[in-house]
């Protein structure tokens, strides 16, 4: 007989008391490898007030494009793994070295990308969704890309920042016109 | 290699993403259609954690100070399993509660209830070969809350917990038996099937419980996905 998945329930607003150990420090500190990446960002409710209480985890493949593959660390963290929780003002930042093509199927490639989970005070579950990089010739190939409506692709795609060396800009929009598409799994 | 199969939820065993008794849940739920990701896209192996992501106290709430904690001791042990009751190995649990008075050590927990000097209320574990966790912990106090007039939360644990891939992460809480905050809850009851709820709630064991010392509950967890072997290759 299959068991039944424990149910989800919200993080609530206290969770850097059991979280913060793992979010990721110095991420906005001048990075000078070219190959990771900064993203910043804020987190929007449908109002449009900026979300102080919410922590993405992002789940990142590395320049092969595979998963979970890294060994952890001496301090027994994974690379494939960044927690980034808000700030008063509902901004984020993290730095991540940039993740090759990602393999599915026979052989079929996904665009790089980050897999982003959001949790909040007010989300009962977290979301799912994905951040691909701008300007990304693989992006227009993209099978997940492709199989979310047009109208609402750009908001799974970050922005170059024009203010920032390098850094790209991608908010999080948990309600309204400009909604992040988010995934059921 | 065959990616295991990823199953369909039961219905009613999640909660939905807007659900009004909760009001937070209003205006930070997706309105828009969730876009479903066909299963080969979703596996996503989870991240691997080394044992030294555990200090040696991190597993008891009650020695993380110079002296012990107000309140009453408690151990809450269980097993990760996923949804073939195979146990989930080297899971990583992170867990975060208020004190017995109700009060979290967090700088937006404004109420009038008392901070402990000996309570950090934070803690982490990684579960053994069979699947096996335990904490020791005080039992936390119920508190009030802004979501409706009188309105308090059942006591509860929070749980953090990563499993074989992205689709077995759950964040979650524990609850206590006998509660009678439980069917006033909003959080709690926005799980709409009656026996997916009650697997929140822990079981008092009193064959764990130990004599002058710290009575017991029970809380398995189950994940979602199936386990893959590389889980278990990994683990060191």
């Amino acid at each position: 007989m299959r068991l039944t998945p424990s149910g989800s329930q919200t993080v609530g607003p206290f969770f850097r008391i059991g979280l913060e150990h793992l979010c990721a420090k110095d991420a906005a500190a001048k990075v000078d490898d070219a190959e990771v990446v900064r993203v910043r960002g804020r987190v929007f409710d449908g109002d449009g007030v900026p979300v102080p209480d919410a922590v993405l985890e992002i789940w990142h493949a590395d320049a092969e494009g595979r998963f979970g593959a890294a060994e952890p660390d001496q301090s027994g963290r994974s690379a494939c793994f960044t927690r980034a929780a808000t700030n008063d003002d509902g901004s984020f930042c993290f730095a991540i070295p940039r993740p090759g093509a990602i393999a599915y199927g026979e052989g079929k490639k996904q665009a790089p990308h980050f897999a982003v989970l959001v949790f909040a005070r007010g989300l009962l579950r977290h979301l799912m969704t994905r951040m691909y990089f701008p300007g990304d010739p693989a992006n227009a190939e993209d099978p997940v890309l492709q199989w979310v409506p047009e109208v609402r692709r750009s908001t799974l795609i970050a922005r170059v920042n024009p203010q920032g060396r390098g850094e790209l800009e991608w908010n999080v929009v948990l309600q309204g016109n400009d909604e992040t598409v988010f995934f059921s799994w | 290699m065959t990616e295991p199969q990823i199953l369909e939820e039961p219905a009613g065993t999640q909660p939905d993403y807007h659900y009004p008794p909760y009001v937070s849940s209003v205006l930070r739920s997706p309105r828009m259609p969730l876009v479903a990701l066909p299963h080969a896209f979703l596996h996503c192996e989870g991240p691997v954690f080394g044992h030294s992501i555990v200090g040696a106290l991190d597993n008891d709430l009650t020695a993380q100070h110079a002296a012990e904690p107000i309140g009453e001791r408690i151990v809450v042990h269980g097993r990760v399993m996923d949804e073939d009751g195979r146990p989930l190995r080297n899971a990583l649990i992170e867990v975060w509660q208020a004190n017995a008075a109700g009060r979290y050590r967090h700088r937006s927990d404004q109420s009038e209830m008392p901070l402990d000097p000996n309570f950090s209320g934070a803690g982490r574990t990684m579960t053994d070969s069979e699947g096996r966790y335990i904490f020791r912990t005080i039992k936390p106090g119920p508190y009030p809350w802004k979501n409706h007039y009188n309105a308090w939360r059942p006591a509860h644990i929070h749980f953090s917990l990563f499993g074989a891939g992205i689709v077995s992460r759950l964040v979650t809480q524990m609850y206590f038996p006998g509660d009678p905050l439980q069917p006033f809850d909003p959080i709690f009851n926005s799980i709409s099937d009656e026996k997916a709820r009650s697997c929140l709630v822990s079981r008092f064991d009193m064959q764990r419980s130990e004599p002058d010392r710290a009575l017991a509950f029970s809380f398995d967890i189950v994940l979602r996905g199936a386990q893959q072997t590389p889980f278990e290759r990994h683990a060191r």
